[in-house]
């Protein structure tokens, strides 16, 4: 089962190889990551997307927990948070698709950032089901490029994450 | 006051009452010495590899329950103290390692004596740092300290670029430190500890299963009072034994690979299994899924991620040992009519555990034509100082003496558990001499492991440390060569060490004594010459070349499947 786990560190050098080696050194995957500073500059925000049983998601907190610089572990798969991510997608337009890209990007309410007679290319943002959603409606037209941020999440409700 | 890089790491490591490291001078590191030449609150001793350094520092830090320093200089000297912080940061060992880098302006181009150490480590140690600019030197090493000691301890090693050795800054060392991201659980949750009381009291197969994080937590009288009260049966890891006198009749002695008969016996067949400061390590558990089937297990130590990390646990207390312990004895005491009843309950239990131990005592076929390494070291015992502290290396000889000497205090046994470090022995000898220049210490080895850090009898002679080296010389690697007679047909692949290398002469190259012995009648003698001779000794035993280590799990195999006599 995924999981999308947020962690805050301190915003350090070597921060992100002691998390990242956490998962390498057990063999686990990370199937999405990104890294950025909070509103408090000395604090950095690291989600990441893996999989696993029940098990080895719990050692993978506590492991985290453990690591001298983090200071916060959530987890977000019991849908206490928001997911969102950003694609950018270079997609082959030409003659008669030229119309059909444009009006999948309308449906997504996406955006055109650059164009050339053969191409378009797309900002789509939204929770990880609809950059997938989109892909899959693109994909047959030309898919030359995609880049994808990974997930971002947050949770919901007033209380920030220090409550 | 300004002062240098080199000097406030000095002034920093007096702070926090360190009066004595193990380290290696070299082109990175210069600055420090240069500081050191003239600074009397810090005694240095000079190893011979920074390897047998960092082990040193280690058995200083496990025999006097202090932080170990070592130092070492980048580049090859850093690379070389990576097996002695790996063994370290196995069996949890509070030290601080201090590498010199070269210059901040040179990191990351290939410069001479360079290598990425805290790259290198970061999987090894409890956490690293790299000090890139002189005014964070000192919280930086207040952290190391702080981090080394506290919660579940490990190894920190501090990378100090040349640089910032010699930059100068106003020196002034926090009296506390607070970091956010980092706050053991010390407490154990009260109501848990009442729920685990409670468990204990209503079973009627009960096992006490103790590790070395009892001993880390210096916590070996509040678990024996607890353990004598209830009458409970205790059986200990390597790494926990001495945290309850195995001369106690309801010691298991050790259990697991190696272990007795009734201490497998007792895993396999108890009702709740009370885990303290011990991690389930697989030479303890054998195969999982057969472990301790009837059991409810209560799990107490400070590290989380310890707990569920390989067995299934009913009753998990994150906390620092010794709190636990002393509150389980006051529950204890406030349910004295419960623990009448348990011991009432207890007794065909105790019946069927003496049974195993009759059954299968802990023993071996005694001989007079050679010599049993068994009785070498029933014989040690016998004639040792009652506070002798033994350190060992790794293989056959380790688990002779985890069997046969009888440990009854905690931080009298000094050995690589979780690494299983050939070579670690010797030097950790030395660092426990040097930290408890009057008691006796002895170092138990084989012929193979001993050659991995001999060099060492050079800093041992030299800095008149009286360590005791008994070496049990098979001319074998001998548990390899154990493993290839049981499991792979007597095929003895590369095991056989062939060149016999004369101890006694070596011991003398080196300016120490050396006596043998060849013959069973022999032992007690030298034994006995060896500890009335001042200074560092080596005995050597000529053993029986063929002797196993028994009763053994073997492994993947379940507890209760052992193999008694191969």
């Amino acid at each position: 089962m995924k999981h999308t786990i947020s962690v805050l560190v301190e915003n350090e050098f070597g921060v992100l190889s002691r998390v990242a080696a956490l998962f390498s050194g057990r063999g686990f995957n990370i199937d999405s990551l990104s890294v950025a500073p909070t509103n408090d500059e000395s604090i950095s925000r690291i989600t990441l997307v893996t999989g696993g049983d029940e098990q080895v998601l719990e050692q993978i907190s506590k492991q985290l927990n453990k690591l001298v610089d983090v200071i916060k572990v959530i987890d977000f798969t019991d849908g206490s948070g928001i997911e969102r991510e950003m694609a950018l997608i270079k997609v082959t337009a030409e003659d008669e698709s030229r119309a059909e890209v444009l009006r999948i990007v309308d449906i997504f309410r996406a955006k055109i950032i650059d164009v050339t007679p053969k191409s378009y290319t797309i900002e789509a943002t939204g929770s990880p089901t609809k950059i997938d959603a989109i892909l899959e409606l693109l994909r047959p037209l030309g898919l030359k490029e995609l880049v994808r941020t990974g997930t971002v999440a947050i949770g919901r409700g007033a209380k920030g994450w220090k409550g | 006051m300004k002062m240098n890089g080199a000097r406030i790491l000095l002034e920093c490591l007096k702070k926090e009452g360190v009066d004595l490291v193990f380290g290696y001078p070299g082109g990175t590191v210069i600055n420090i010495y240069d500081e050191l030449y003239n600074f009397k609150e810090i005694r240095h001793i000079l190893p011979r590899h920074e390897q047998a350094g960092v082990h040193a520092a280690d058995g200083y830090a496990r025999a006097t329950g202090r932080v170990g320093v070592a130092i070492a200089t980048s580049g090859p000297g850093a690379t070389n103290t990576v097996t002695g912080i790996a063994t370290a940061y196995m069996d949890s060992i509070p030290m601080v390692i201090i590498t010199g880098q070269v210059p901040t302006a040179l990191i990351g181009n290939d410069a001479f004596q360079e290598v990425d150490i805290v790259g290198i480590t970061r999987p090894c140690t409890k956490h690293n740092f790299l000090v890139k600019d002189v005014r964070e030197l000192a919280t930086i090493l207040k952290k190391a300290f702080y981090i080394a000691r506290t919660g579940r301890p490990g190894p920190v090693l501090v990378d100090i670029p040349k640089d910032v050795q010699i930059a100068q800054t106003e020196f002034s060392y926090p009296e506390s430190i607070e970091l956010r991201s980092y706050k053991p659980t010390v407490e154990g949750h009260p109501k848990q500890i009442e729920r685990a009381v409670e468990m204990i009291l209503g079973a009627k197969k009960p096992v006490v299963y103790v590790g070395g994080g009892v001993v880390l937590g210096n916590a070996a009288a509040e678990l024996t009072e607890f353990c004598r009260t209830l009458e409970l049966p205790v059986t200990t890891t390597l790494m926990g034994l001495g945290s309850f006198p195995e001369n106690d009749p309801n010691s298991l002695r050790m259990l697991g690979m190696h272990g007795t008969y009734y201490a497998n016996m007792a895993m396999t067949n108890t009702d709740v299994l009370v885990a303290v400061g011990a991690r389930f390590d697989d030479r303890v558990t054998g195969k999982l899924s057969t472990f301790a089937p009837h059991a409810r297990i209560i799990h107490i130590d400070v590290d989380p991620t310890s707990i569920k990390k390989n067995v299934r646990v009913d009753l998990p207390i994150v906390g620092d040992v010794k709190g636990v312990l002393q509150r389980m004895i006051k529950v204890a005491e406030a349910n004295k009519e419960k623990v009448a009843l348990l011991k009432e309950a207890m007794l065909p239990w105790k019946e069927e555990i003496a049974a195993w131990k009759e059954k299968h005592p802990l023993t071996y076929k005694h001989a007079s034509s050679v010599i049993k390494p068994q009785y070498v070291i029933e014989k040690l015992r016998e004639l040792s100082n009652p506070d002798a502290i033994v350190a060992t290396d790794v293989g056959q000889h380790q688990m002779w003496t985890a069997q046969f000497f009888g440990f009854t205090a905690p931080r009298t046994l000094l050995s690589s558990g979780g690494l299983g470090t050939m070579g670690y022995g010797l030097p950790a000898a030395m660092g426990a001499q040097a930290g408890f220049p009057g008691r006796q210490v002895i170092c138990v080895c084989g012929d193979g492991g001993v050659q991995m850090n001999i060099q060492e009898l050079a800093t041992i002679v030299q800095n008149r440390l009286p360590v005791k080296l008994v070496i049990l010389n098979n001319n074998f690697l001998g548990m390899v060569r154990q493993w290839q007679e049981l499991f792979f047909d007597k095929r003895y692949s590369q095991t056989c060490m062939e060149l016999p290398i004369d101890f006694i002469k070596l011991a003398e190259a080196y300016g120490a004594k050396g006596f043998q012995a060849t013959r069973h009648e022999e032992v007690e003698e030298t034994i006995k010459k060896g500890f009335a001779t001042d200074g560092p000794v080596i005995m050597e035993f000529k053993i029986a070349r063929e002797e196993k280590v028994l009763p053994m799990v073997p492994a993947g195999a379940s507890l209760n499947e052992m193999v008694l006599n191969a």
